[in-house]
């Protein structure tokens, strides 16, 4: 399938993109969050809680001065490590004592301390490393399937019974699994410890439940002879934390919006962009596949209405990718099916603002989300408006394909209720595999003209928001009628200018020019 | 007068239904036939497995038709809907100016953990629902949406201090009874702060009824498919009358 779509306009898009986040990344350049920089400990090997149940990472960064902050964590643990000889894990918890203070370490010259933090830094990197060849390594020999790859979530709330879900749902015929997480994850300023068995609406992201689903999910793919990956949320408060635990864990894609913790769960915008730079870093660094967020348009405000700021959405967060050096096979960009199913031809907008992504971004490992909004709890007329949100995916070449779910607006889904699902998916593409390439949109017809229509208003919508910048043009409520101002939201506390002498080891290997070079 | 209803498949009082289910059982014949015994066992007669596959290492799918002696009586139903009042937008507005004389102050929030606004949204976003506009539309509403993941304390707090008239409290995460902890802490908060009479309190989302809201102790219930014109009425008639019957408002 072809569409006739303004190349010059894309074209232009893509520039107003980049002007629109340029003066964005000057912020991010200049600032640094409690959330980096507990990263930058996570990566150097601490991990682990207080007696109080405090993350140590959070600890340490909390008990330092407003002035060894502003320098990043780095130089002060680096102290640390060049006056005590110890290892950072070992270091951390002889502070316990202290309160995790690091101000008492002011004697080593910064050379010493750059030297006492380098070959930890160079075990971070190196673990991170290793688990994107490890999985390379299991792709080539255990190759998935052919996208539209079929993506399930499991939410229990009880990791062991998500571990049996999603070994069951791969069996069904699922290539990617996601353990959703509990409702008030993202707005917590810290990441829980260990394997958890309660949540509500899902299973809290810890890194020991990062590594119980990876090690059932890797038994799984070598029984099937496919590759099953697994997928978190690295976002909210702690977006390069769980990048970083990801990475260590072999996740394979993570959630990762440049805008949507801001628009849906009132986080901080300063916040935000500061952390999904840093934790995009990581996940370029460590291959792993992004999904953007932008389907929440079309659940919160009217789909139709909403196709363009998708689009333009799409280009800010491909842009913000680039400069965190992913690479365009890593980039998810998301869309969802969500125009109401009651309206005449609305598969046909579906397949215009599919196939219009499609074409606009052909690298791209687009991210297809399902019906939610008009799902009521029928059951049969939901199980076949997800048939034609199917048809639309593997007509349309999508990348990840999210199933739709019969019961979805009833519960988190059964075991049964992912068998279906799957069934459904797995039906619909085999039976339409090849279809896309035998049918061409008739030019100037509905699908046609519906792209370009979506095209001219996204362009219009991005020079909006370049005149505007960003920051003001999510205050105006441009993104699906949400409107947050630059100062308020949750976490603005935990964002905080560099100082001069401002270090992140991290950051300095991962700049997407030093991250090529480490290939 | 006593109306006894069974379910319908073909004939009258054949009490025929449908149930779909997971066993924790590896497909064979043998798996068939525990469905099947499982669905007598739960007091059905005529029990047809029509479909049972395996769907995973251990878990199996089925499909069964059965018959049900039991029947109710319909006509000893008591479920009040509280969508019983049909007004347009201009006539609840009329209403409201003619019966209360100032505008009704309406704050909604999903409570909570609960980040599923699409419901609140609905019902309270200036574009609504079906073609149905949100209270904000409203020339007689005054409307704060307060958003997602709102802790029942600060929306209690929120209410007292802005003299909320009437509070819509919405919750679409029901894993493990969390939304009805949420929802009856809140009327306890409310009640607490001896505020609770001054208040239309609503409570709403895909499993709320207003059977379970009255049971909560809540004035009224909204559930699925629900449009913004419906709650609005809602609101102008109840705290119309409050205002006529000398009851409590602010």
């Amino acid at each position: 399938m072809r569409l006739n779509v303004d190349a010059a306009s894309v074209v232009r898009c893509r520039e107003l993109a980049a002007a629109i986040v340029a003066p964005v990344q000057a912020f991010i350049a200049q600032h640094s969050t409690v959330s980096v920089e507990r990263t930058v400990l996570r990566l150097l090997g601490v991990d682990g809680i207080t007696p109080q149940e405090i993350p140590l990472p959070n600890a340490v960064v909390d008990a330092l001065s407003p002035q060894d902050r502003a320098r990043g964590v780095a130089p002060a643990f680096g102290r640390a490590l060049a006056e005590t000889g110890l290892e950072p894990q070992a270091l951390v918890e002889s502070l316990a004592a202290e309160g995790y203070d690091l101000s008492r370490f002011a004697n080593a010259p910064e050379a010493a301390a750059r030297g006492a933090l380098e070959p930890y830094v160079r075990r971070g990197l190196d673990s991170i490393v290793a688990q994107r060849e490890e999985r390379d390594a299991r792709l080539a020999r255990l190759p998935q399937l052919p996208p539209p790859l079929l993506y399930v979530i499991v939410a229990s709330g009880n990791i062991y019974e998500d571990r049996t879900a999603a070994v069951a749902a791969a069996q069904a015929g699922a290539q990617v699994i996601a353990v959703i997480r509990s409702t008030g994850q993202s707005l917590l300023d810290f990441v829980p410890y260990g394997p958890t068995t309660e949540g509500f609406g899902g299973t809290y992201a810890t890194q020991a439940n990062f590594a119980i689903v990876r090690a059932a999910l890797d038994d799984a793919s070598e029984r099937l002879g496919r590759y099953v990956m697994l997928t978190n949320y690295a976002s909210g408060l702690c977006m390069p934390e769980i990048a970083a635990m990801a990475a260590l864990e072999r996740l394979d894609m993570l959630l990762n919006d440049s805008m949507y913790g801001i628009l849906f769960r009132d986080i901080n915008m300063k916040r935000t962009f500061v952390d999904q730079h840093f934790s995009r870093m990581l996940n370029a660094y460590s291959g792993i596949i992004i999904n953007t967020g932008e389907d929440n348009y079309l659940t919160t405000a009217d789909a139709v209405d909403q196709a363009p700021a998708v689009l333009a959405s799409q280009f800010i967060n491909e842009e913000f990718a680039h400069r965190a050096g992913l690479p365009d096979d890593q980039i998810g960009l998301g869309d969802a099916y969500e125009i109401d199913p009651d309206q005449q031809d609305s598969l046909l907008f579906q397949i215009a603002q599919a196939q219009l992504a499609r074409e606009i971004f052909p690298q791209a490992a687009l991210k297809y989300m399902p019906p939610t909004k008009h799902m009521t709890g029928d059951i049969f007329k939901g199980h076949l408006v997800d048939a034609l949100f199917n048809l639309t995916s593997v007509v349309t070449g999508q990348t990840i394909h999210l199933c739709g779910m019969p019961t979805e607006a009833i519960h988190t889904p059964f075991l049964g209720d992912r068998a279906l699902s799957l069934e459904n998916a797995r039906y619909v593409m085999n039976a339409a595999r090849h279809l896309g390439d035998e049918i061409a949109p008739r030019p100037g017809g509905t699908i046609e003209r519906r792209a370009q229509t979506v095209l001219a208003s996204c362009e219009s919508l991005l020079e909006r928001v370049a005149s505007l910048g960003l920051m003001h043009a999510i205050e105006e409520a441009v993104f699906a009628d949400v409107s947050r101002a630059p100062e308020s939201g949750r976490g603005l506390d935990g964002v905080f200018a560099r100082a001069p002498g401002y270090w992140n080891p991290f950051a300095d290997a991962l700049t997407p020019a030093q991250a090529e070079s480490r290939r | 007068m006593t109306r006894l209803v069974r379910p319908y498949g073909d004939t009258q009082n054949d009490g025929k239904v449908q149930l779909s289910f997971t066993l924790p059982l590896q497909w064979s014949e043998a798996a068939d036939e525990a469905a099947r015994q499982l669905v007598a066992k739960m007091g059905f007669a005529d029990v047809q497995v029509a479909d049972g596959r395996p769907i995973a290492d251990g878990f199996s799918f089925f499909v069964v038709y059965a018959a049900t002696p039991q029947s109710v009586d319909a006509d000893a139903i008591e479920a009040p809907s509280a969508s019983s009042h049909a007004m347009s937008l201009e006539e609840i507005d009329a209403f409201v100016h003619e019966r209360i004389g100032r505008k009704i102050r309406v704050a909604g929030a999903c409570i909570g953990t609960d980040a599923h606004t699409v419901g609140i949204d609905a019902i309270l976003n200036m574009k609504g629902y079906k073609g149905d506009y949100g209270l904000e539309r409203y020339r007689e509403f005054e409307t704060f949406n307060l958003g997602s993941q709102v802790a029942v304390e600060e929306l209690a707090a929120y209410a007292k201090e802005r003299r909320i008239d009437a509070l819509l409290a919405s919750q679409a995460v029901t894993q493990k009874g969390s939304d009805i902890k949420n929802f009856t802490a809140l009327g306890e908060l409310l009640e607490a702060e001896g505020v609770r009479d001054n208040i239309v309190l609503i409570c709403g989302g895909p499993r709320v009824t207003n059977l379970l809201a009255s049971e909560l102790g809540y004035d009224a219930g909204f559930g699925r498919g629900t449009l913004p014109s419906q709650v609005a009425a809602y609101i102008a008639i109840t705290l119309a009358s409050r205002f006529r019957s000398g009851g409590a408002h602010w």
